[in-house]
């Protein structure tokens, strides 16, 4: 565990008590409704938050406790706010290296010209950020945070200020970020399909506590929580690139708990991937479905049965080579098919988004 | 009709250029953080701070140098604490021009650079205290560039309106040719004396200084429009 962090804070009818811990790499989503306390965390990790109840330690060093507490400029993170936060009067050059310019010589690991490549911004450098659209003032704002070579890196909803055109731009890049950085990444959203698409271990927030945290995989099946009984409950596979069937336009993604094809994607072979499959689109069956359009059947083994909020349905979690799948179906099939703990059935996937 | 100068009214330009020039100077540097501070706290008493800031805009100058006279002078608080260590009281003295022009253009320093300051927001310096720099490098190189037609502003604002002073120097400074007899006083000095030709000369030369400063500092203006402080 990388980051220890405990934050206790009344402010009006705000209070904040968390206790995290957060792995030292890959992305971890704190994910909750507005007003659950995500940026207060974030904030208050980034030391731009100065509250006096706080014990925050990063890889082993002291950031703050009780006694001590290290400003902002000391700690080695890199922030991208919400809004991009250019500096008006700097081109998006200087922008780009103002933080670069600050940290020693010998500590510079990232440098322009990777960050430039990273984030397609060949043509932007010598424009004022009044002459950038949004998706491009966010580009160029985490590659100023990149150009710092921060050991972490905190995003506060980076993407929440945009239109979805400049999503669709953004999206793509902070993969390729997830995939070639190797530091931890904390990163705020209330979007669900950006959390299954980016990161891999989840803090679960609800009005200043944390639900849950673990990994991503099994928050999102875990049924005692709110999010496998919400409308877009979905469950994440990961898996990696099979091979591609070209005249079908399929790509197949192989995991433990069998095959699944998607649309052709631009993967080479044995690429990670990740499926998002959503609970409604998973229906079942007692027998292998050979007769059938859906082209993804795999073979599962129901671990659970629990009640779904919405009435006449249940939520079934089934095993697939130890990834779980959500399966929402009407509790009169649930019935007549008997279904029970244990029993092995095909799990038919309607839709797989591809992540 | 030829513009012709005696030693005194020279003197006299010099001494007033001087003012400005020092009174402008030393208020930037006083009123950059205390202006700072007025446009981001949130402080309850900011609105006493605020009052008093800008009462010199509102008192009679007259006021304004009678109770510095009373403050500088051999029995003020001041002046007399000075003189009890041995040194002179402020009244009468360039010194005491100085700490009166200071506190007349106060709210001709502080207007500009508090609005300045909250347009440029907290966000930016957040933005730079995470990409490594410390306070003062912020206010350097973040603070400083954006704000700095409200540094132009009040520069200029300051430095023309110690040009005009009239009141306050008349009441702290007395009227000491070379040392505290300012511009103003000396066309006043001439009026009185029925020389208007020496006025006249005076008056002119005022009106061409400040037109120039203000064109140059208008189209520096232009020059410096810096591009919007949203995003």
């Amino acid at each position: 565990m990388s980051i220890q962090a405990r934050f206790r804070l009344e402010r009006g009818d705000f209070t904040l008590d968390v206790d995290l811990q957060i792995p030292g790499k890959g992305v971890t989503a704190l994910f909750g409704r507005s007003g659950s306390g995500k940026t207060t965390i974030l904030r208050c990790l980034a030391g731009l938050e100065h509250i006096e109840d706080a014990r925050l330690q990063f890889n082993g060093d002291l950031w703050q406790d009780a006694t001590f507490f290290l400003p902002v400029h000391q700690r080695p993170l890199g922030y991208v706010f919400q809004e991009a936060s250019l500096f008006p009067h700097l081109n998006a050059r200087n922008n780009l290296l103002y933080g670069f310019k600050r940290i020693p010589a010998g500590e510079r690991r990232v440098k322009l010209d990777d960050v430039v490549t990273l984030l397609g911004l060949e043509t932007l450098l010598d424009r004022y950020p009044d002459a950038l659209s949004g998706g491009q003032r966010q580009r160029v704002a985490i590659g100023r945070a990149l150009l710092t070579s921060p050991q972490l890196l905190l995003m506060d909803e980076p993407m929440a200020s945009l239109d979805v055109t400049s999503k669709g731009e953004i999206l793509p890049y902070l993969e390729r970020l997830r995939d070639e950085l190797s530091i931890p990444v904390v990163y705020v959203s209330h979007s669900i399909e950006e959390v299954a698409r980016l990161a891999d271990h989840m803090v679960l927030l609800e009005a200043g506590r944390a639900l849950a945290q673990g990994p991503l995989q099994t928050l999102l099946t875990r049924t005692d929580l709110p999010l496998a009984h919400s409308e877009q409950a979905s469950a994440v596979i990961e898996g990696t690139v099979a091979v591609h069937h070209a005249p079908d336009h399929l790509t197949e993604l192989a995991f433990a708990g069998g095959s699944l094809l998607i649309s052709r994607q631009q993967r080479a072979v044995g690429t990670p991937l990740r499926a998002r499959i959503l609970a409604r689109d998973v229906s079942v069956a007692l027998t292998r479905p050979d007769a059938s359009s859906v082209l993804n059947a795999l073979q599962v083994r129901i671990s659970d049965i629990s009640d779904d909020p919405q009435p006449g349905h249940v939520i079934l979690n089934l095993d697939a080579g130890g990834q779980t799948l959500l399966a929402r179906i009407s509790l009169r099939s649930c019935r007549q098919l008997a279904l029970e703990k244990g029993q092995i059935l095909w799990a038919m996937v309607k839709g797989v988004a591809v992540t | 009709m030829p513009i012709s100068l005696s030693p005194q009214d020279t003197m006299a330009l010099w001494v007033t250029f001087k003012l400005a020039v020092i009174s402008t100077t030393i208020l930037l540097v006083l009123c950059a953080p205390a202006a700072w501070w007025l446009a981001h706290t949130r402080w309850r008493g900011k609105v006493v701070v605020e009052a008093l800031v800008t009462l010199p805009l509102v008192l009679p100058p007259t006021v304004l140098g009678f109770y510095l006279l009373l403050l500088l002078g051999p029995r003020g608080w001041v002046g007399g604490t000075l003189e009890s260590m041995g040194f002179n009281h402020l009244a009468f003295s360039f010194t005491g021009l100085v700490i009166g022009s200071m506190i007349y253009s106060l709210p001709f320093v502080m207007q500009p650079l508090t609005n300045a300051f909250q347009a440029t927001g907290t966000r930016v310096l957040e933005v730079a205290a995470t990409l490594r720099a410390s306070p003062l490098d912020r206010f350097f190189t973040i603070v400083a560039p954006l704000a700095r037609r409200g540094f132009l502003t009040a520069a200029v604002l300051s430095f023309a309106h110690t040009l005009g002073e009239f009141g306050v120097i008349i009441m702290v400074g007395g009227n000491i040719p070379g040392q505290t007899q300012v511009a103003s006083i000396a066309i006043y000095d001439h009026v009185e004396a029925m020389d208007y030709q020496s006025a006249h000369a005076l008056a002119l030369i005022l009106v061409i200084l400040s037109f120039s400063l203000l064109l140059a500092v208008y189209g520096l203006n232009r020059k410096f429009k810096v591009v919007g402080v949203g995003s």
